[in-house]
């Protein structure tokens, strides 16, 4: 790790003035941050503490039927919080999905939102990664890419975005709160990440300094959470980022979908809302005929980047069993495990007292 | 830019001086108050061995910044027991074979520990299983760690109402 500067600022303000200067990052939870300082992928002059400034770590439920996140509540305080897990079930099922218990603890919304891409290329300083230094070229275009984008690259950048947590959150339109030099703005968070165009790998909508001090879900966002449902598919049951994933949600009007939302997770530089795929399904009935259109629909303009051409196939299937799943009903209880491969043995619970020899 | 930080850690509170600021927690608490209990395994939160309990729930030691940590109380393997009396789930993890070379196992232990006093794992072992998946063990003692934190949990909430009040009573600074 470089040596730097350890700054604590006391307000809002002035994180933003201290985060302006050329060189500085923000430290939230500092699990994505720290690691990557580890192995000299981020080398910043300036690290700017924001993990203890106050009023950012509160949850609260605003008169239009929204709800407000601070910044800096702990992905784990948002996922049990039972209000919202209630109002937005795959929400919590992606959040509980993600990393292991200690990161979540630790994790905040604001890192999870900015927290950098897995590409082995990206976190290997002797490769070549347009992202880690525009104009180096991109070595994940002719290495190992079976794991990379499928969805909206170019050959400037193929990798995806890893976080469970922005793919429901695209689906349900969250609103994401900067706090900048110039003041404060609003951005949806399918514009927070930014795709690779023919030029260049930038990787999100901020300025230097700008400031993630919490997001918004708009009062529509509850009215899906009967039929919620996150499916992740990883390589192992648990704590490992998702080779593809679905949120899927549907406000249904008897058996007559009145309204869909639909988004996938590591296929794209950022969370992938299927607005096309959510157009297709309004006014059918919930058939497996109709979620396998709305599938087709959501990956119309996918394309390999490299050894992947069966995560198109991938998630058109996951695709389809969210929308079974959540068709079905929210689970009552989160998370419901779906990956697990031990439902058959259950070790029985010993009884009585320690037998210590 | 030396600067100090006070970091109360199991029970004991300390001013530390940090001449720079990148060392991580899990660095302070082995290499500057010799608690070499807390492992350092990856170093990068991917296996868990480094688990401690951070005002009270735990995390990954490895990736925290001391230096951001100011008025912070830390529970570590070391503050586990009363004296000679293991916490219970110390206890639970030799009477169930929670262990081969044991290099996992005080961060398994603070684990469950954290998982314990969170509460959601009741006592599926599926759950347990889900909600451990953090600690990583090399030899594979998995099925003896389900059972010694399903144990654990018994003997935690027969001891008292409920398995919160059994934690914070033993695990003196987690609350
Ligand atoms: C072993 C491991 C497994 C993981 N598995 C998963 C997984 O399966 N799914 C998943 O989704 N994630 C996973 N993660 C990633 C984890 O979710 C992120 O590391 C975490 O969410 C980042 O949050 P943080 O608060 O620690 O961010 P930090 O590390 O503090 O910050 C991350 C980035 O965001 C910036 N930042 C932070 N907060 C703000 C803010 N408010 N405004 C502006 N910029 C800000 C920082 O400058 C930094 O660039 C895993 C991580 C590890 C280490
Ligand atoms: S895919 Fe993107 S992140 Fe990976 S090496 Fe290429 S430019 Fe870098």
């Amino acid at each position: 790790m470089n040596r730097f500067d350890f700054i604590r600022p006391a307000s809002l303000a002035e994180a933003v003035t201290a985060a302006a200067v050329p060189g500085s990052v923000y430290l939230a939870g500092g699990t994505n941050l720290l690691d990557l300082m580890k192995i000299g992928v981020t080398r910043p002059e300036r690290v700017i503490d924001i993990s203890r400034l106050p009023g950012l770590d509160r949850i609260e439920w605003l008169p239009d039927g929204g709800v407000r996140i601070g910044a800096l509540v702990r992905n784990a305080d948002l996922a049990y919080d039972t209000r919202f897990a209630t109002t937005y079930p795959a929400i919590a099922e992606a959040l509980l999905s993600g990393a292991s218990a200690q990161l979540r603890n630790a994790a905040t919304v604001g890192g999870n939102l900015l927290q950098r891409t897995r590409c082995a290329y990206f976190q290997d300083t002797a490769s070549a990664c347009n992202r880690r230094e525009p104009g180096s070229g991109c070595d994940a275009l002719h290495g190992e890419n079976r794991l990379h984008a499928v969805l909206g690259w170019t050959e400037q950048c193929i990798a995806t975005h890893p976080s469970d947590f922005c793919v429901p959150l695209a689906a349900l339109g969250a609103v994401v709160e900067i706090q900048g030099v110039e003041g404060r703005k609003d951005i949806p968070i399918e514009n927070l990440h930014s795709l690779p165009d023919a030029t260049s790998a930038r990787e999100s909508a901020l300025l230097p300094g700008d400031l993630i001090s919490g997001l918004r879900l708009p009062p529509e966002a509850a009215a899906f959470s009967e039929n919620a449902r996150y499916v992740k598919l990883r390589e192992r049951a648990s704590y490992a980022f998702a080779v593809v994933s679905a949120a899927a949600m549907l406000d249904m009007d008897g058996d007559t979908i009145r309204a869909a939302r639909l988004a996938l997770g590591a296929v794209a530089a950022k969370p992938w809302r299927a607005h096309a795929a959510e157009a297709a399904l309004v006014g059918q009935r919930a058939t497996r005929e109709a979620f396998e259109k709305a599938a087709t629909a959501a990956l119309a303009d996918a394309r390999p980047s490299g050894d992947n051409a069966f995560k198109i196939t991938l998630a058109n299937r996951i695709l389809v069993r969210a929308l079974t799943l959540a068709h079905e009903g929210t689970p009552k209880v989160m998370p419901a495990l779906p990956a697990s491969p031990f439902p058959e043995q259950h070790i029985p619970a010993p009884k009585g007292d320690l037998h210590v020899a | 830019m030396p600067f100090s930080i006070s970091l109360t850690v199991n029970g004991q509170p300390n001013s530390i001086a940090l001449d720079d600021p990148r060392v991580t927690l899990l660095d302070l608490l082995r290499e500057r108050l010799h608690l070499t209990g807390t492992k350092k395994g990856c170093d990068r939160g991917q296996c868990g061995a480094c688990t401690v309990l951070l005002n009270g729930r735990r995390i990954n030691a490895c990736l925290t910044l001391a230096a951001s940590l100011d008025g912070s109380t830390v529970t570590t393997i070391e503050g586990l027991a009363d004296g000679t009396d293991l916490h219970p789930v110390q206890a639970a993890f030799i009477a169930c074979d929670g262990l081969q070379c044991g290099y996992c196992t005080p961060g398994q232990i603070m684990s469950a520990v954290g998982l314990l006093s969170e509460g959601h794992a009741g006592d599926d072992p599926e759950r347990v299983r889900e909600l451990m998946s953090g600690n990583i063990c090399r030899c594979g003692a998995y099925q003896g760690i389900t059972q010694a934190v399903l144990e654990a949990g018994h003997v935690l909430s027969q001891k008292t109402v409920g398995p919160n009040t059994g934690l914070q009573e033993s695990g003196r600074n987690a609350a």
